[in-house]
């Protein structure tokens, strides 16, 4: 027990209460002591109701009164029980007096003690509310609470903003082939473009040929989905972790967590994808986001674009905002209509169909909702870090 | 890629300001990282540019000049020490007042004249240094001759370098006529090209050098000129001020010219001294295995077979694309100049430039294709800065060896396209206007098709969405409606791991444990330290190539290490209750194929319970919190797990069991071993569960298992059995739990166990709780009492249990 919970309390459902004790005790209901004139004293010996009620009086804790109630009330050999026997014993002309006087008797004995019950109850209630109070102050008695990694957070919540609209979620190895990651993606060796992805190759030959990587990217699984997808239409997000062969600083870890979408069929549009980025800002960032897109590259697609969000920290008027260095507008991530040339390697007819992709760097997108200043704070998991989200 | 704000203005105006500007880049062409305004701190009242009309020495100082200068509003007289002040230039002249950088101490300051040497000075001639152009304070800095007398020095020499990156495809924008002409399709102002008309000698080029590609499919083409009685000597002061402001450093005119070409138009120029071509013959080849080549930076390479050298009658003199060799460079007798502007494949040049680690301001414009057109072009405007600059005479006709040529391209862009893809039709006046803008060639094909040549120096324009890309970033993706995808959903495709896999975070979450997401690679002494030796798979993990660290060198096999590290470095700055958990993988190598990439949640608790109000501080958590959680877990999915007592690698024999569901081996809960939790310097019990996602999903129920809660009460009873200290408490629960009779159900729970006085050595009690419920009725004592006989008669049997004090 506590140190608030003195001995003698005990616990009853739903608190802490007090038994009677005898320095907690004073009796405060109405005269318990009273001559009346209903009994007749004829016929009852004279002086028992005052000295049942006399006795109740100077029962002081739970254990005297029911010691009391057992002398006077009990079944077996309560005095006044036995009284009510003697009812036989009375003269025959008596009897009914007798008995009707013994049993107005028990009824003010029992009423007695229910009276007195209350007021020990009472007592102890308000016992309770004064010298028994708590310092609300004082903090809770600590609960084990575990948190998902904000990483893991945001990640939820950006896949929950696509499933609503109709996307869901494929997954795909983290360790691929350079097939996939590259060359199906038109990201050719010897190709520029492969500066934007610096990459951690595995060191294993197959057929004298290193064509094992950790992913750069989650496209490589956007074209798994499409090899194993007979016809669109697709809708899919395919989330998960990506490598970078680089050097960690405040806004760069080598190890990344991806969520790229991509919707494949007649009639997918530009416009579309505006409204699909549209929407995932809004969830995201609040109902009044408004986006942009820019002009960008990507081998993958065409036309690329970067779409920027309006500031949601500064709204635009921050000269000196850390979170937009005020321009007003943060870049969020890159998109565009899926390049034709891998519509139609993935059997489908590119004039017919058409698809957008779009892939967003989930700890950037974390960094940004909480304005956490360093990226490296993610997976060095410490909980005085972790703790808070 | 620099661009500077002066030089673009020689092909367009724009009169934006300069963040407007920056913004209609970002939007359209190029993503523009940041400017620096070169001049920003000029005071246009103060700083002006002077003409030096006359100098006297300094009556009392050898070192000293007394300059008489022209400031447009009067001549002055000045105090100079510059050695290369000389009458005629033009300079940056500044007066009392003037913020400027101080020659000496380097720190901004306000200049305030006194007299030098007793004599009075009424301004000051700047130098680089002073205006905070460079550290350059040996002499003044000399504006070019055409510069203005009496003209705010910003106006004439302010700027704004704006730092651009560009994109992979986009050659053409490594040049700063790149983004004039992306400017001029923008804002529609006109577009003026550099001038590239020269006279030509009677002497014709192809009589004085002969060229040959013997490897076309790297050398696509490949255009040589000749300029004879070249003066080698500095190139004019504008020339060199643009260079230095795009990060070039100026050597001499002729190099200074192929250099000035490059940055203007992006293509890389080569100039060799022409009396140093041996046989006055160029071949474009492979390398020759085992050839090799000095390069200009003074470095023996060797040659890789699969490159290709510019070569002279004599061998190899450069490396195509990349760099040139040290032998044929022009130098200050150089007379006559051979101007090589060639296309090679980009793919080559970045491989060989990959094979050398040599990334050149050449190779990196190759490497990202450049229109072959863009050779004639650079060719004619480096010919007509060599007739203006170099005192030359450009011989006649360009040799041009062209292979690689192909005819113009077309490509047919229908108005239906262009819809199908954007989501909204551009008007065919805005299609003309913007791919006209472009330098694009168009004609209409009625009905609403548009035939179009896409401009030479933009090979990345191959098929109609290429075009419909300019199309889109030039009319304004900000005009794009927001629509929302149509038409019918996708197949769903279940994926009940996933599934799981979340459930179990969000299970393990509710159970008090911290998500943690570690690096999943590792190195291997570590994860030899918590694998089993004998577990072949697990200590031979796939390494990288090239890890970003050592200690992030092989594919994790077990994710223990990650998670004891985790703990100890939590340990070290808090105290009380860890509870941590990730799921993630372990990397399974698979021979010839990729690693099995096996789910696995694992996690560890210790330390002291919550404490401050429990009567049960710094009670430690212990086994049962950990194998707790794991019931709890189990019983949420609504699996019936069992355990059993085992002993592996890294776990502590008699505090460790494997868990198993149905036929599945689903995991482990343990006591880390004190040694193997030492090695992660951690000095407490600390406690270990292991759950294979892979192995639970398969005795997942699809639903759990319910059954009406029954209208009639449950009785309960609590008994204590005697049996032997070695059974386990399992095997009672199992006969409890597997008991019926009469139909009425027989559940049990085992709420304390005691061993010591009162229970004979050998022996132990337990506790049991247990609970009687019949579908159809209320238990009498009768029943209650017929049931338990029967159950404690099993539990002698199996369980060698016998009632305690019955
Ligand atoms: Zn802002």
């Amino acid at each position: 027990m506590g140190e608030l919970a003195p001995d003698n309390w005990h616990l009853v459902a739903g608190g802490w209460w007090p038994t009677a004790s005898p320095t907690a005790l004073s009796l405060t209901s109405g005269p318990l002591y009273t001559q009346d004139s209903m009994i007749d004293s004829a016929l009852i010996p004279p002086g028992l109701e005052a000295e049942a009620l006399g006795a109740l009086a100077s029962a002081a804790d739970e254990a005297a009164i029911e010691a009391w109630r057992v002398q006077w009330l009990g079944r077996q050999d309560g005095r006044l029980t036995a009284l009510l026997r003697s009812v036989k014993e009375q003269p025959v002309e008596s009897r009914a007096a007798f008995g009707a006087a013994a049993n107005e008797l028990k009824r003010k004995l029992e009423s007695a003690l229910a009276d007195r019950n209350e007021a020990i109850r009472k007592e102890a209630l308000r016992e309770l509310s004064t010298s028994a109070a708590l310092d609300v102050t004082l903090p809770g008695r600590p609960q084990a609470i575990g948190r998902l990694h904000p990483v893991t957070q945001t990640m939820r919540d950006i896949v929950k903003a696509f499933e609503e609209m109709g996307f869901r979620v494929a997954e795909g190895p983290e360790v691929e082939w350079d097939r996939y990651n590259f060359d199906a993606a038109r990201i050719p060796e010897d190709h520029p473009a492969r500066d934007m992805w610096d990459t951690i190759w595995v060191n294993t030959l197959i057929d004298g040929k290193r064509s094992m990587l950790l992913r750069t990217h989650t496209t490589p699984n956007q074209i798994r989905v499409m090899e194993r997808t007979p016809e669109p239409p697709i809708r899919v997000i395919v989330p998960g972790k990506c490598y970078r062969q680089e050097a960690t600083d405040a806004t760069h870890e080598w190890m990344l967590t991806q969520i790229e979408a991509l919707a494949v069929g007649e009639g997918v549009r530009m416009s579309d994808l505006k409204g699909v980025l549209y929407g995932m800002a809004r969830k995201l960032f609040g109902n009044d986001r408004k986006i942009i897109f820019h002009h960008s590259y990507f081998p993958f697609v065409e036309p690329g674009v970067e779409m920027a969000m309006d500031c949601f920290i500064c709204r635009g008027s921050g000269s000196d905002c850390r979170t937009c260095h005020g321009t007003g507008w943060i870049e969020i991530l890159g998109a565009g209509m899926v390049h034709p040339e891998i519509i139609d390697k993935a059997g489908y007819d590119s004039s017919k169909h058409t698809g957008f992709a779009l892939g967003i760097g989930v700890e950037r997108v974390a960094l940004l909702r909480w304005g956490i200043e360093d990226i490296r704070h993610f997976y060095q998991n410490d909980l005085r870090f972790l703790a808070q989200f | 890629m620099k661009l500077s704000l002066n030089w673009l203005r020689d092909y367009v105006d724009v009169d934006l300001p300069v963040p407007e500007l920056a913004r209609l880049l970002i939007d359209a062409t190029a993503e523009v990282e940041s400017w620096e305004t070169i001049g920003a701190g000029w005071d246009p009242e103060r700083i002006r540019v002077a003409e030096v009309v006359a100098i006297a020495p300094h009556p009392d100082a050898d070192r000293l000049r007394l300059a008489t200068v022209e400031t447009g509003a009067g001549r002055q007289q000045v105090v100079c020490g510059a050695p290369n002040l000389e009458v005629g230039q033009k300079v940056a002249f500044a007066t009392e007042g003037a913020e400027l950088i101080d020659g000496h101490t380097g720190k901004p300051s306000k200049l305030k004249l006194r007299p030098i040497r007793g004599v009075e000075s009424a301004g000051m001639v700047l130098s680089e240094k002073e205006l905070g152009l460079s550290d350059a304070h040996e002499g003044i800095l000399v504006l070019p001759a055409t510069a203005k007398v009496g003209r705010p020095l910003v106006e004439e020499l302010g700027d704004v370098v704006f730092d651009i990156s560009t994109w992979a495809n986009r050659a053409d924008l490594l040049g700063v006529l790149g983004f004039g002409r992306e400017l001029s399709a923008i804002t529609g102002a006109a577009l003026r090209e550099p001038a590239r008309d020269h006279r030509e000698s009677e002497t014709k080029a192809a009589d004085m050098v002969s060229v040959t590609i013997e490897d076309p499919d790297l050398c696509l083409r490949f255009t040589a000129s000749v300029i004879e009685d070249v003066t080698v000597g500095p190139s004019p002061a504008w020339m060199q001020e643009r260079l230095l402001r795009l990060g070039m450093r100026p050597i001499n005119n002729v190099v200074d010219i192929t250099n000035y070409v490059m940055l203007e138009t992006g293509q890389p120029l080569h100039a060799f001294d022409y009396d140093q071509v041996r046989d006055k013959r160029i071949v474009a080849r492979r390398a020759k295995p085992g050839e090799r080549l000095t390069t200009l930076d003074g470095i023996d390479r060797e040659l890789d077979p699969e490159m290709l050298v510019i070569c002279d009658g004599g061998g190899p003199v450069g490396i195509g694309g990349i760099m040139g060799g040290g032998k044929s460079e022009v130098s200050e007798k150089t007379k006559t100049v051979l101007l090589e502007v060639a296309n090679f494949k980009r793919g080559s040049i970045r491989r060989s430039s990959g094979i050398l680690k040599l990334r050149t301001e050449a190779s990196l414009r190759f490497e990202k294709g450049i229109g072959p057109a863009m050779a004639e072009y650079a060719q004619h405007r480096a010919l007509h800065l060599f007739e203006q600059l170099s005192g030359g005479r450009v011989t006649k006709g360009l040799v041009d060896i062209y292979p690689g040529e192909t005819p113009r391209g077309t490509i047919l862009v229908t108005a239906a396209r262009i819809e199908q893809v954007l989501g909204i039709a551009i008007p065919a006046n805005d299609v003309r206007r913007i791919l006209t803008g472009l330098g694009y060639g168009v004609q209409d094909v009625p009905p609403a098709t548009f035939s179009v040549q896409p401009p030479g120096w933009r090979p990345d324009l191959e098929i109609p969405d290429d075009v419909i890309e300019d199309l889109g970033r030039i009319y304004g993706y900000d005009k794009l409606p927001t629509t929302m995808l149509e038409g019918r959903l996708p197949d769903p495709e279940p994926n009940p791991l996933r599934d799981l896999r979340e459930r179990v975070r969000d299970l393990a979450v509710g159970l008090g444990f911290q998500e943690i997401i570690t690096y999943t690679l590792t190195e291997l002494p570590k994860l030899a330290r918590a694998v089993d030796p004998s577990d072949a798979l697990r200590l031979a993990p796939l390494g990288v190539v090239n890890p970003v660290a050592s200690q992030y060198a092989y594919l994790r096999t077990s994710m223990r290490p990650a998670l004891l590290e985790t703990y100890a470095a939590n340990r070290r700055h808090q105290d009380g209750p860890l509870r941590l958990f990730e799921i993630g993988f372990e990397y399974l190598p698979v021979e010839a194929d990729l690693p099995h990439e096996r789910t696995v949640l694992c996690a560890l608790i210790g330390g002291t319970r919550e404490a401050r109000w429990s009567g049960t501080a710094g009670e430690r958590l212990d086994f049962f919190d950990a194998k707790g959680a794991v019931e709890a877990v189990f019983d949420a999915l609504g699996v019936r797990e069992a355990y059993s007592a085992t002993s592996h690698f890294g776990l502590l024999e008699g505090h460790t069991a494997d868990v198993v569901a149905g036929k599945e081996h689903v995991g482990v809960v343990a006591q880390v071993h004190p040694d193997l939790a030492a090695s992660f310097e951690i000095d407490e019990p600390v406690f270990l569960v292991e759950l294979w996602l892979e192995e639970m999903v398969r005795v997942l129920p699809e639903r759990p298992e319910y059954a009406a809660p029954s209208r009639f009460p449950e009785v309960r009873q609590d008994i204590a059995l005697l049996l032997d200290a070695a059974t386990p408490a399992a095997r009672v629960l199992e006969v409890v739990r597997s008991h019926r009779s009469g139909g009425v159900r027989l559940s049990g729970d085992i709420f304390d166990e005691y061993r010591g006085e009162g229970i004979p050595e050998g022996q132990k009690s337990l506790a049991v709780r247990l609970r009687y419920q019949a579908e159809d009725r209320t238990l009498t004592d009768a029943d209650v009492a017929k049931v338990q006989a029967g159950l404690l008669k099993r539990l002698g049997n199996e369980a060698g249990a016998t009632l305690r004090g019955g």
